[in-house]
C-alpha cells in the first residue's frame, strides 16, 4: 500500500527550487456558491433523465420499426432514403450513451471533490528477501533436475530444440510456388488477335479512327481466365490501342511496330501496376490514376511525369491474312512494375 | 457647387444605360433576323452563322487557324455536342472549354451542324433509335457497366462523377449529361477525350453504357450525403476532420479546468 499525502503536508514543500510543488488549490464556483451547486446538480440529473428517455425511445423505435427496410427522409439531400430502424435505434442509443457520459463528466468536474491528491511512488524492485528466496528456489530446481549431470539428456534436448524450426521452414515454403518466369512473360505471342475487352470483337485498322482509344486483350485471354478461374493473367495481358496520324509519332520502341499510326501499349503502369486509362488524345498523354505517372505514347511511351521509372512497354502489332490486328511478337520486356529478378 | 459635382457621374450613368439599352435592342433584332432567315437553305444559314460566330478561330472555310482546329470531317455530331453544351463559342482561352449556357437556338445549331457536315464525312447526330435505351435489359446494363469501367471510368469515375486530368484539364461529370451528348462525345472525342467509334464500341454497346450511366444517375442514395460519389477520399476527409475534430473537442472539454 502506498502512502497518500495531502498537498499541504511537508512532502511537497521541499527546499529544492526546481520542484516548487503544486500550485495553490483554487475553489470552484460550485464549491462556494450553493446556487451554482444546485444548478450543476440539476444539470447532471437532467442529462441522466435524457439518457432514460432516449433508452425508452430505443425500445419504442425497436417496436415501431420491425423491418430495417422502411426508408425515410429526415433532411432532403443530406439525410434521405435511410432505414428508419437504423436511424432511430442508432440515434436513441447514441443519445443515451452520450448523455450518461456527459453527465458523469459534468458531475466529476463540477461537484466531485477536485482537491489534488499526491501518491508517492514506491521502489519497483522486489524486496531483498524475495530475491534471495527466488534464487534459492531456482538453484534447488537446477540441482534436483540433474541437468548438469545427465550430459546425454542435455545434449539431446539442445538437439531437439535446434531441429524444431525445420517444420516452420517447410510451412513457409508452402506459402506458394516461386513466381519463376511468370512475371516476365505474358500470354501474348505472335499472331494472336487483339480483341475489344468486354465484347471480344476483333479489330481491323479501318475500325479505329484517329484519336481513338480501344481497351483490348489478346483473344486467348478469355480461355486462360476460364481455365485458371482467376483474373491473374489479365493483370499482365491488358492492352490499349490508340491511333494518331503517323506523322505525329515521334518515336517507337521498335521500327514499324505500328500499323498506319495504330499503336499498342501495355495497360499496366510500370510504377505500381495500376491499370492506365486516362488518355488525352490531343497531347497523347496517358495518365495513371494511382500516382499520376504520365507517359507520352507518341514518344515510345516515355515517362514525362510522376514516379514511374521505365517507359510503358509497347507491343509490336501487324495485321493477319484476314486483315485483323494481331501481335507481331510477344512483349520484348516484362510488363508492369519492377521486381527483384527483373533484368 | 454641390450639384455640379454630382452631375458628371450621373450623366455618365445615364449615358451608359442608354448605350446598354440601345445595344440590347439592336442585338436582339440582329438575332431575330438570323432566326427568320427561312428564304435561304439550312446549310447556307449554317454557313452564315459559322462565318459570323466561329470563323475567327476556325477559319472562314473551317480549315482551322492557330486559334482553333479545322472542322473538316468532324461531323455534325461534333457541332451539336460543342455548341449544344455551350462549350462553343469558347468563353475564354484555357486548358479546356467550359460548359456554359447555350448561345444558339436549336435551329441555329442544326443549321451549323448541317453546314459542317457538308465539309467532309464525319459522325452524324444520333437518331431517336440510336438513343432508345428503353429496351436495354438488365444483363446489357451489367455489360454496359463493365464497358464503362473498362473504357470510361478511369477519367469519368466509376459512377460518372468526373475527375481531374493533367494541367487543368478534367473529365466532366456525367450526372446531368443527356443521352444525345453522351453518344456524340463517344463518337467525336471532344478535345482530349479519345474517340470511341461505332466500330470499336458498337451502337448496342453504347446504348448499354448509356443505360448504365442513366442507372447511375437515378441510383438511390441510401443515407444521403453522397459526398460527390467519389469514393473513400472525401469520406476520409469528413471522418478525419469532423469525426476526429469532435473527439478532440470532447477531450479538451474533459481535461479543461473548471472555474
Amino acid at each position: 500500500m502506498s502512502e497518500i499525502v495531502r498537498p499541504d503536508s511537508e512532502h511537497l514543500a521541499p527546499e529544492n527550487p526546481d520542484a516548487p510543488g503544486l500550485p495553490a488549490h483554487r475553489l470552484r464556483r460550485t464549491d462556494v456558491d450553493p446556487i451554482a451547486t444546485k444548478r450543476a446538480e440539476r444539470q447532471v440529473a437532467n442529462l441522466f433523465l435524457v439518457a432514460i428517455i432516449a433508452t425508452v425511445g430505443f425500445v419504442v423505435a425497436f417496436v415501431a420499426f420491425p423491418s430495417p427496410h422502411k426508408y425515410i427522409t429526415i433532411i432532403p439531400g443530406v439525410l434521405q432514403d435511410i432505414s428508419a430502424s437504423n436511424f432511430f435505434l442508432g440515434m436513441t442509443l447514441a443519445i443515451s450513451l452520450l448523455a450518461i457520459g456527459v453527465g458523469a463528466i459534468h458531475w466529476a468536474k463540477k461537484l466531485m471533490s477536485d482537491v489534488e491528491i499526491v501518491e508517492l511512488r514506491h521502489p519497483s524492485a522486489s524486496s531483498a528477501q524475495d530475491r534471495a528466496e527466488f534464487q534459492e528456489v531456482f538453484e534447488t530446481g537446477v540441482a534436483s533436475s540433474g541437468i548438469k549431470e545427465y550430459k546425454l539428456i542435455r545434449r539431446t534436448l539442445i538437439g531437439a530444440m535446434l531441429v524444431l524450426p525445420i517444420p516452420a521452414l517447410l510451412l513457409f515454403r508452402d506459402l506458394g510456388p516461386l513466381p519463376r518466369k511468370k512475371l516476365s512473360t505474358t500470354a501474348i505471342h505472335k499472331g494472336v488477335r487483339l480483341v475489344v475487352d468486354g465484347t471480344q470483337a476483333p479489330l481491323r485498322p479501318s475500325d479505329i479512327p484517329i484519336g481513338a482509344l480501344v481497351n483490348v486483350v489478346p483473344e486467348n485471354l478469355q480461355a486462360i481466365e476460364e481455365a485458371a478461374g482467376t483474373l491473374d493473367e489479365r493483370g499482365k495481358d491488358a492492352l490499349m490501342i490508340i491511333r494518331m496520324r503517323p506523322d505525329q509519332i515521334i518515336a517507337q520502341q521498335g521500327a514499324n511496330w505500328d500499323v498506319e499510326g495504330i499503336l499498342c501499349f501495355s495497360k499496366v503502369c510500370t510504377h505500381a501496376g495500376c491499370p492506365l486509362g486516362l488518355y488525352e488524345q490531343q497531347t497523347h498523354h496517358m495518365l495513371c490514376p494511382c500516382h499520376q505517372s504520365t507517359f507520352d505514347l507518341s514518344d515510345a511511351g516515355r515517362v514525362i511525369f510522376g514516379p514511374a521509372a521505365r517507359s510503358l512497354p509497347q507491343l509490336a502489332i501487324t495485321t493477319n491474312a484476314d486483315g485483323y490486328l494481331v501481335a507481331a511478337q510477344g512483349f520484348t520486356q516484362p510488363v508492369g512494375p519492377s521486381f527483384w529478378e527483373r533484368s | 457647387m454641390r450639384r455640379s459635382r454630382l452631375a458628371t457621374p450621373l450623366l455618365l450613368l445615364v449615358a451608359l444605360m442608354a448605350v446598354g439599352v440601345i445595344y440590347a435592342a439592336l442585338g436582339g433584332s440582329g438575332r431575330a433576323s438570323a432566326d427568320s432567315a427561312t428564304s435561304t437553305s439550312t446549310v447556307e444559314t449554317g454557313r452564315q452563322l459559322f462565318i459570323d460566330g466561329c470563323s475567327t478561330c476556325h477559319g472562314v472555310n473551317a480549315q482551322g487557324t492557330s486559334f482553333g482546329p479545322s472542322l473538316i470531317g468532324v461531323g455534325a455530331a461534333a457541332v451539336d455536342f460543342q455548341v449544344g453544351t455551350g462549350r462553343m463559342p469558347l468563353a475564354q482561352p484555357g486548358p479546356q472549354a467550359q460548359r456554359r449556357p447555350v448561345q444558339y437556338t436549336d435551329q441555329e445549331i442544326a443549321a451549323m451542324a448541317a453546314y459542317v457536315a457538308t465539309l467532309g464525312p464525319g459522325p452524324a447526330i444520333p437518331t431517336q433509335q440510336d438513343l432508345d435505351i428503353s429496351n436495354v435489359s438488365d444483363a446489357q446494363i451489367a455489360l454496359g457497366g463493365k464497358l464503362f469501367r473498362t473504357n470510361c471510368a478511369s477519367c469519368h469515375n466509376f459512377v460518372g462523377a468526373g475527375g481531374a486530368l493533367s494541367r487543368g484539364r478534367y473529365a466532366p461529370s456525367l450526372t446531368h449529361t443527356s443521352l444525345q451528348h453522351m453518344w456524340e462525345a463517344m463518337v467525336t472525342g471532344p478535345e482530349n477525350m479519345p474517340v470511341f467509334a461505332n466500330t470499336t464500341l458498337t451502337p448496342d454497346d453504347k446504348r448499354a453504357i448509356m443505360a448504365y450511366i442513366v442507372r447511375m444517375q437515378n441510383a438511390p442514395n441510401p443515407g444521403g450525403f453522397a459526398l460527390g460519389h467519389v469514393g473513400p477520399v472525401p469520406e476520409g476527409v469528413v471522418i478525419w476532420v469532423v469525426g476526429l475534430g469532435l473527439l478532440a473537442g470532447v477531450a479538451v472539454w474533459i481535461g479543461a479546468k473548471v472555474s
